[in-house]
């Protein structure tokens, strides 16, 4: 049996492809609801209400609060993992036995579940027994809110975000930093160029790649981040650590709105798909880069 | 003075990111051995007799509790179903994704590229946005609750992933080395078999595992697309951690179970992270 050298290709990429297909369906049939009037409660009052779903929800507050709180928690977290990991990754670019443990080591957070990060942060902040209280008790800080109250729900949600996530940043800028090559700091080094003109003139800039990526993996990541927030807020108290996917995910399974829920997704992957864009674009720019070869 | 000063900075800077890291993991690890009345008290106890009754109960299904009737676990399912979907996710992504993955290296087709990246883009879709949809899919032709949709659903996490680490290791290597060998007679999938395939098995390796640590991981798919029956540790442990009367140490010990699996997978992988993380953008 031959087949064409053309067709060839194809043959080995058709059964992944298929099953991803399979899938691809469902969000058709997404776009399709999101144009519904759609609620299971009420089956007979089904029909076509071309965009007031968009319409209702994007004059509805708490909608704009979704955004809102999504927004923030996402800048917060990419702007402190992102500080936190080049500072970890700089302190840790010599390679000492104390550095290669650690290197090691600190990725552990980034293993483990999301949901499961949550939880473990439940039972560290509990007000019952949680040791962060009792730590905190130390430095006059009693009682401290953590997911208990609106004011302070989103530093909790955001400081479990950091701790999982910050490892991420870490070991991609750790990688970055010890491929860098050693010419320009030596001829720095030689005329006596000063610390942070070094930092900012040769690292930063040649480290910069490396960041984008990192950045706007995170990013992609982040503004739909699911896990942790439903495992440790459900979006709540109130509405205050609402984000899209949350959001959704009620509309879904206690209002039984199909229709909102499905417009407010879309309008989170059109987000996405817009960030996509400018991430494939850059990331493709950066594997031709570090690999020294131009892919087509 | 100024080098003591910065010595000093740093040696905080350690300690600090040591402490926030890592002992939140120390920590749930200690507690795993605890009774609830230890873990109950104002100040935390750091010697105490370490008791496995957490994990005895966790295995075997059942704990007494004083002033309670036994309670009845139901986690050693939940490990059960993780195990079942990971090794299931990665095996059909194995024999999905490697033939593809060796495609889009070896050879430039028309759209291929195109393929590639959408195969890449599900794995930045809101995930909600796809399983909604699937949700009431799967309850009308029955499938909602099985291992087979779940298995089939992770293949949007797993399959990109593997598809573009592994995509990145045939590339590397030289294809003259397969026409060598098919020069000898040998047909395409000899060479495959014999040849590509031994020599992207480090990479293979390696991505298999990442791929099983991000299965083993997920929690929308299965919270929304099945009931307890065959959901994974993830969902079983937020399960037990909102029942009321459950000890704390159980939950602990529940957690603990739930992330060694990836944390020793991780140990293994170390090398390869920086370039799985990445989808291969930046090697390690």
């Amino acid at each position: 049996m031959k087949i064409n050298r053309k067709l060839f290709p194809y043959v080995l990429t058709l059964p992944a492809l298929l099953v991803c297909v399979g899938i691809l369906i469902p969000f058709f049939t997404a776009v399709y609801y999101s144009l519904q009037r759609y609620n299971l409660k009420m089956p007979h009052m089904k029909g076509f209400i071309w965009f007031d779903n968009y319409v209702n929800i994007f004059t509805d507050p708490s909608f704009w609060n979704t955004i809102k709180v999504s927004l923030t928690y996402t800048f917060f977290t990419i702007i402190i993992e992102l500080l936190l990991g080049l500072g970890i990754a700089l302190l840790l670019a010599k390679r000492n036995w104390l550095n290669n443990i650690l290197g090691v080591l600190l990725v552990l957070p980034l293993m483990i579940a999301p949901a499961l990060a949550s939880l473990i942060w439940r039972l560290l902040i509990n007000p019952n027994f949680g040791i962060v209280n009792y730590l905190l008790s130390f430095i006059g800080l009693d009682d401290f809110t953590w997911a208990s109250h609106p004011d302070t729900v989103l530093f909790t949600l955001i400081m479990v975000d950091v701790w999982v996530f910050t490892p991420f940043i870490m070991i991609l800028l750790l990688a970055g930093l010890r491929s860098l090559p050693r010419q320009p700091f030596e001829a720095a080094e030689l005329d006596g160029v000063p610390e942070y003109y070094k930092f900012f003139r040769i690292t930063l800039p040649m480290l910069f790649p490396f960041i984008l990526t990192a950045s706007l993996f995170r990013l992609l990541e982040s503004i739909q981040q699911f896990d942790i927030i439903y495992a440790l807020s459900q979006g709540g108290p109130g509405e205050s650590s609402m984000v899209f996917q949350v959001s959704a995910y009620l509309q879904t399974f206690q209002y039984t709105n199909i229709g909102k829920a499905a417009a407010m997704m879309v309008v989170l992957w059109a987000i996405c798909y817009f960030l996509c864009h400018v991430f494939v674009k850059q990331w493709h720019k950066l594997k031709i880069k570090t690999k020294g070869e131009l892919l087509q | 003075m100024k080098f003591n000063i910065w010595f000093l900075l740093k040696i905080l800077a350690y300690i600090a990111i040591i402490m926030f890291f890592l002992f939140p993991i120390a920590w749930i690890f200690n507690m795993s051995f605890m009774t609830n009345d230890e873990i109950l008290r104002k100040v935390p106890v750091l010697f105490y007799e370490p008791t496995f009754k957490n994990y005895i109960g966790l295995w075997e299904g059942e704990i007494a509790i004083e002033g309670f009737a036994t309670m009845y676990v139901f986690f050693k399912q939940n490990l059960i179903n993780s195990a079942i979907l990971s090794v299931g996710s990665v095996s059909v992504t194995l024999l999905l994704g490697v033939p593809a993955a060796y495609a889009f290296a070896r050879y430039k087709f028309k759209g291929g590229e195109d393929i590639a990246f959408t195969l890449l883009s599900f794995r930045f879709a809101p995930a909600l946005l796809i399983i909604l949809p699937l949700n009431l899919y799967f309850s009308k032709i029955g499938l909602y609750d099985s291992y087979f949709a779940l298995i089939w659903v992770y293949q949007l996490i797993t399959l990109p992933l593997l598809l573009w680490i592994v995509r990145g290791y045939f590339e590397d290597i030289s294809p003259d080395i397969e026409y060598a060998y098919r020069l000898d007679g040998h047909s395409w999938f000899q060479s495959f078999w014999r040849i590509s395939i031994p020599l992207a098995k480090p990479g293979i390796a390696a991505a298999s595992l990442l791929c099983f640590i991000y299965a083993w991981n997920n929690f929308v798919f299965a919270l929304i697309l099945g009931s307890s029956q065959i959901q994974p540790v993830t969902v079983g442990a937020l399960a037990f951690i909102t029942a009321s009367a459950i000890p704390y140490g159980l939950i602990a010990c529940g957690i603990v179970v739930s992330v060694l699996p990836t944390l020793i997978l991780a140990l293994f992988i170390q090398k390869y992270l920086v370039q799985g993380l990445s989808l291969g953008a930046i090697k390690g």
